[in-house]
């Protein structure tokens, strides 16, 4: 069987990431209202396969770095008027975060 | 197939068993259900599976419960290392309770009273089913999933479950490869009960985060 290759990871709790706005075609599991909105890596999962890769029956690989991040509510929707330190967190792959 | 009814379906009040028509929900082939009845049929006449075996996969689906998650929440009230270690490491917890590890990382939310978590997937219907069994329908809906992550005090408020002001609402999306469970809060007035009784409050409802255990004091509901 060949090596599995992954991503090394890039991120650790507490760092200050963005979400990439991009549009790509297929399936994708970063949710639409998510990105390009700042949140802060809550944990790191551990790596898995992505799913972008695994849609479509190959191999997944490079595997992908998996993280838990947190979004305040006010900064993903403008007008929401819940507490102010309401959070939403999302699992979110390391190809789609940036440091910010 | 026959036209001939013992009784008809006219609308004009003057049969005793006058009901709306109502069309079967069983009859539409769609594109999938063809291609599971002919896959299921190969693997069949393949010898690969037998129908009874896919008859009991079936059922033992059915048969998964809440009453899987019910007894880690009970186990976490009653015992503060379990507690710890459920938040630590869930499926380390399952397994040590002689639960199945599960095919997905647990993380298990804890609710206290300054925090109430809850859980969506807004991309589909990710649930943890081998701690709950299978996802309510209300759980699959645009609605739920659209809104629980936009008005989640609202939504929850729909289900009867205030949360005050000053307390935070984390939502959880489930979407990727972590499976989650809420660890409800332990009802006051229940130190003495033993966890059979304990895991008697927690409901499936609870352990998603759209509602509370339930509450066995006198006053409870009003």
């Amino acid at each position: 069987m060949a090596p599995t290759e992954s991503i090394a990871p890039g991120f650790q709790a507490g760092d200050a990431v963005m979400v990439r706005i991009a549009y790509p075609i297929g399936h994708v599991r970063t949710p639409h209202y998510i990105r390009g909105k700042p949140g802060v890596v809550e944990r790191f999962c551990g790596i898995y396969g992505n799913p972008e890769e695994l849609a479509y029956a190959r191999s997944g690989q490079p595997r992908q770095p998996l993280y838990r991040v947190r979004f305040i509510q006010r900064e993903v929707w403008p007008a929401y008027d819940g507490n102010p330190s309401d959070t939403v967190d999302v699992e979110i792959f390391q190809n789609w975060l940036e440091a910010r | 197939m026959t036209d001939h009814h013992d009784h008809h379906h006219d609308d004009d009040g003057s049969t005793p068993h006058r009901h709306p028509r109502r069309p079967d929900l069983d009859d539409t082939l769609t594109y999938f259900r063809a291609m599971e009845v002919a896959v299921r049929e190969l693997l069949i006449e393949k010898g690969i599976l037998t129908a009874d075996e896919v008859r009991r996969a079936v059922e033992d689906m059915d048969r998964r419960g809440p009453a899987q998650g019910a007894r880690v929440v009970a186990r976490a009230w009653a015992d503060a290392g379990y507690k710890e270690l459920l938040l630590a490491d869930g499926g380390a917890a399952c397994v040590a309770i002689g639960i199945d590890r599960g095919p997905y990382k647990l993380v298990v939310v804890e609710n206290t009273d300054k925090v109430h978590n809850v859980v969506v997937c807004t991309l589909c219907s990710c649930y943890p089913r081998w701690l709950l069994g299978l996802p309510p329908d209300w759980y699959k809906s645009r609605n739920y999933r659209s809104r629980m992550v936009n008005e989640p005090r609202a939504v929850l408020s729909e289900f009867g479950t205030r949360i005050a002001d000053d307390v935070i609402v984390r939502v959880h999306d489930s979407t990727a490869d972590m499976r989650y469970l809420v660890l409800p809060r332990r009802p006051a007035g229940t130190e003495a009960w033993s966890e059979d009784q304990l895991a008697e409050l927690v409901t499936r409802d609870a352990m998603v985060g759209v509602a509370f255990a339930n509450d066995p004091s006198p006053k409870a509901g009003k």
